[in-house]
């Protein structure tokens, strides 16, 4: 039994940062983990993801690349257990940094399952850590912080097995390298596995009830990805539903109709990999905690939930499901915790990546958003085709699409496809929360010979000053 | 654009003022701070410096005629431009002239007190700085900047939510419009304006230096006295009739105490010395230091061989002295090698005060307002008299208290007997 100004359940991206943050602070602080420390993000999500991800890039472009460079060699293969391997390597090195980290600012790492137990006599919170071995200890807690996250969502008729209905979890995992995969849902999480599977030769087919693949993404960055995809070989049904499923010991049958109505088609595939969202994870005694109309933990500006002394931050609370976002929550959730004057900021502009190749990354307003609102934009568009690195590196695919608003020049989306988006992307951010105007990006010099040049021409372009188009 | 120059506000007290003389004529070019009339106030007659530029195109108060403050007085017209339509009048309800009550001439009078430091820099009427130069000093977005440009909403007024306080998009949305340009004696709201270091300029090093040096090093000792100034000013009014009758300037109380301080330098000169280490040097001439304020700062500038020259001399020299300084256009030969200081703080309504020595002179006179208040006449009765205190600082090294009095006392029987200041 213990009392701390602040116990945060749950240690990943909101966690830890969020148990760090108020240690910095001078706080008393413990962080509970059930699993490793790192959540969702470290262990299950962004990093082994993207270790995948660089050894599907590394194969492609030895088998498909390597000539065009002038290169050959003979027998190229690869070692399913070693791909998988180096991935799981990765998280364990950086769930290792966090426990470092914890004991650097001095917070206490409870292994164990979270829960709220009441009120304590102090009129701050309990709460219990149930360990491995089932052992419970109740501490005193004046402040609270949820920050458990989500987990895969499945389907009425397609329910998790881990063997042939899997999520993104399992999907990381598998031992054996599926001969053919069906991945239900085209946002970023079907779209990488969908990347990787199909670059170590498993046929893909992907499922997604909107029009497009990634849907939340400006459409022409959508199209052109849909382009790409189809010349690496993935098969993609767009405004198509799932409707029913067959699972055998043998495989999946799923049975799809076009979402607008027509003849369903049978899909066959050794596995179906579910991404179609997720659902929060809710801690045990938090029966009392309001959450919304999908099922997300209700929070006010300042990350406060229904009950005293409970903020909650993360996943849990709603999307984007983001590492980034949920590290900047849990900042603000603390901070509002500890000084009632903070500035608490919900998250406003964040930037949106996917890792599979040719990488999208976007922050801001979409063109069809513009429309929607009804704001008065210009398009500034700069192909990667004409850029010299990205010809000089064999990246020619994609481009970068600007929107600034008409009347002051203020960069209201950016909208990236290509090689490195995901690194470029940082600037337009930073453009956006300054409420930079195109003169500000015309007037940065971009390195020549880079990939970011093409930010400085699709700026131009916005207002006609284009040079190289 | 066509303006119209307007009474400015020469001093705290001044309600109304007399255009003595135009400098310029209808026709003219003009530029921003020439000296275009000068005006006589309640206190003093002093050059007013024009706050537009271009060509003077019509004189709507003509000389002699009293206007209350922001009166038109002329009409200034960009080089080519069309003269509006209603060029040729004053705007109405402006351009009245005030009613030359009966006892006015006396009041103006009575409270006048010379000014030998020209009207401290822009009266408020100046124009108010360009919207752009004040805001580049704030902190905003680039988009807030647009935004408050093109809504005419000056950032300066407007409260920033960003981090330290940056102003962004929606604090410009959400501000009241308005700002720039505004109108005159309008003041923002108050706010909280940041502390600022200023580096010193050579002018502000040097009254550091020196001034340090005075107090620290001198040993200053206080006198003051007070004078009876209605022979002055009695006498002040028949000299600027006769004067101006001839066409000749008309001139101030100060005019009138720097000819009595000559002359009482000559009767006591013993406050004409300067203190040299192992010896005091008493100097042969009286050469009249007169303190005039400019922008961020004052000068000393010099009136060579004084006890030689007459009121009329001593007034003119200090007139083109004065002007010189303001436009910082003084001779280092000019500002130097002076004897004895005269500071006079009367335009601004200051009783009395302690100067500090302009060293290596001995004394500096720290002259006073003339107020109007009860005095009791020789015949025991409490009348209405006129008073002005004047103050000496002196460097006892050189000047003992009784000779500091007596020359104070011989300054006070001048000023009391002014008609020995024109003889």
């Amino acid at each position: 039994m213990a009392s701390y100004d602040l116990i945060v359940i749950g240690g990943g991206p909101a966690g830890y940062v969020g148990a760090i943050r108020a240690a910095q602070l001078g706080k008393k602080v413990a962080c509970i983990e059930n699993d490793r420390a790192g959540g969702t993000c470290l262990n299950w999500g962004c990093i082994p993801t993207k270790a995948l991800i660089k050894n599907a890039d590394m194969y492609l472009n030895m088998r498909d690349k390597a000539a065009e460079f002038g290169l050959s060699f003979d027998n190229l293969s690869y070692d399913w257990s070693k791909v998988i391997g180096r991935s799981r390597n990765v998280s364990d090195k950086l769930a290792g940094g966090i426990e470092f980290l914890f004991k650097k600012n001095k917070v206490d790492y409870l292994r164990g399952t979270g829960a709220l137990a009441g009120t304590s006599p102090s009129g701050g919170n309990k709460v219990t850590v149930t360990d491995a071995e089932g052992k419970t200890e109740t501490h005193d807690a004046k402040n609270v912080l949820l920050a458990t996250g989500c987990k895969a969502r499945d389907l009425p008729f397609l329910k998790f097995d881990g063997k042939r209905v899997i999520g993104a979890r399992e999907a990381m995992l598998l031992a054996e390298q599926p001969k053919e995969m069906l991945i239900i849902g085209a946002g970023a999480i079907g779209v990488e596995f969908a990347y990787f599977y199909n670059a170590f030769g498993t046929k893909v087919t992907i499922i997604e009830m909107m029009d497009h693949l990634l849907p939340v993404e400006d459409t022409e960055v959508s199209q052109t990805l849909e382009k790409s995809f189809k010349k690496q070989g993935i098969n993609f049904h767009l405004a198509t539903k799932t409707t029913a499923a067959n699972v055998t010991d043998g495989g999946v049958e799923l049975t799809v109709e076009p979402a607008k109505g027509g003849d369903p088609v049978v899909l066959k595939g050794d596995v179906v990999l579910v991404a179609v969202g997720v659902g929060a994870i809710l801690p045990g005694g938090a029966e009392k905690l309001e959450l919304t109309d999908r099922g997300f933990v209700k929070t006010n500006d300042r990350y406060q939930t229904n009950l005293p002394g409970v903020s909650a931050a993360g996943d849990l609370i709603g999307p984007p499901w983001l590492a980034h976002v949920a590290s900047f929550e849990a900042i603000h959730a603390v901070e509002s915790m500890f000084d009632p004057k903070h500035k608490s900021k919900k998250v406003d502009i964040f930037p949106g990546c996917t890792y599979c190749h040719p990488e999208v990354a976007s922050v801001g307003l979409t063109e069809r958003a513009c429309k929607e609102k009804g704001i008065a934009y210009k398009v500034g568009k700069f192909p990667f085709q004409a850029s010299g690195r990205a010809l000089a590196v064999g990246e020619p695919e994609g481009f970068v699409k600007l929107i600034y608003g008409e009347k002051y020049g203020e960069l209201l989306g950016a909208h990236i496809i290509g090689a490195e988006a995901t690194e470029l992307i940082a600037e337009m951010g930073l453009a956006i929360t300054l409420e930079a105007t195109y003169e500000e990006l015309e007037n940065t010099i971009h390195a020549h010979p880079t990939l970011s040049e093409a930010i400085h021409e699709a700026t131009s372009d916005a207002f006609g000053h284009a040079i190289h188009i | 654009m066509a303006s119209y120059l307007k009474m400015p506000k020469l001093s705290d007290t001044m309600s109304e003022g007399t255009l003595v003389k135009w400098l310029k004529k209808e026709g003219d070019s003009i530029a921003v701070d020439e000296d275009i009339a000068e005006v006589e106030t309640d206190k003093a007659t002093m050059t007013m410096p024009s706050f537009a530029e271009g060509i003077l195109h019509k004189i709507y108060v003509q000389e002699g005629q009293t206007v209350v403050l922001g009166a038109a007085l002329a009409l200034v017209l960009e080089d080519g431009e069309e003269p509006p339509a209603d060029a040729d009048t004053a705007p109405a309800g402006e351009a009245k002239a005030a009613a030359p009550a009966a006892e006015a001439p006396a009041k103006s009078e009575a409270a006048a007190a010379p000014a030998a430091t020209p009207a401290p820099a822009p009266a408020p009427a100046a124009a108010p700085a360009p919207a752009a130069s004040s805001s580049s000093r704030i902190k905003a977005s680039p988009l807030a900047r647009k935004v408050a440009k093109e809504k005419g909403i000056d950032l300066a007024r407007v409260t920033g939510s960003g981090p330290g306080g940056r102003i962004v998009k929606k604090d410009v949305e959400n501000a009241p419009a308005g700002g720039g340009g505004g109108s005159l004696g309008l003041l923002p709201p108050a706010m909280a304006k940041p502390d600022r270091s200023v580096p010193l300029t050579g002018m502000r090093r040097v009254i550091s230096q020196r001034l340090l040096e005075s107090k620290t090093t001198i040993p200053h000792f206080y006198l003051n006295i007070e004078i009876d100034t209605e022979p002055l000013m009695n006498l002040r009014e028949q000299v600027n009739a006769a004067s101006t009758a001839n066409g000749g300037p008309k001139y101030t109380v100060n005019d009138f105490v720097m000819r009595a301080v000559v002359l009482a330098t000559g009767s006591v000169p013993e406050v004409n010395g300067s203190f040299q280490g192992d010896s005091i040097l008493y100097h042969g001439e009286t050469h009249l230091s007169v303190a005039v304020a400019i922008e961020d700062g004052l000068v000393t500038p010099v009136i060579r061989s004084a006890q030689s020259k007459s009121i009329k001399d001593l007034a003119s020299e200090l007139k083109d002295l004065a002007a010189k300084a303001r436009d910082k256009k003084l001779t280092p030969n000019e500002m130097t090698g002076g004897t004895i200081t005269i500071s006079n703080l009367g335009a601004y309504g200051i009783a009395n005060f302690d100067a500090i020595i302009n060293p290596p002179q001995a004394a500096i006179l720290a002259i006073g307002t003339i107020t109007k208040q009860p005095v009791v006449n020789a015949q025991n009765q409490i009348v209405p008299g006129q008073r002005m205190w004047i103050g000496m600082s002196c460097d006892h090294r050189v000047i003992d208290g009784a000779v500091g009095a007596k020359f104070l006392s011989e300054l006070k029987r001048f000023l009391e007997t002014p008609v020995l200041l024109v003889s």
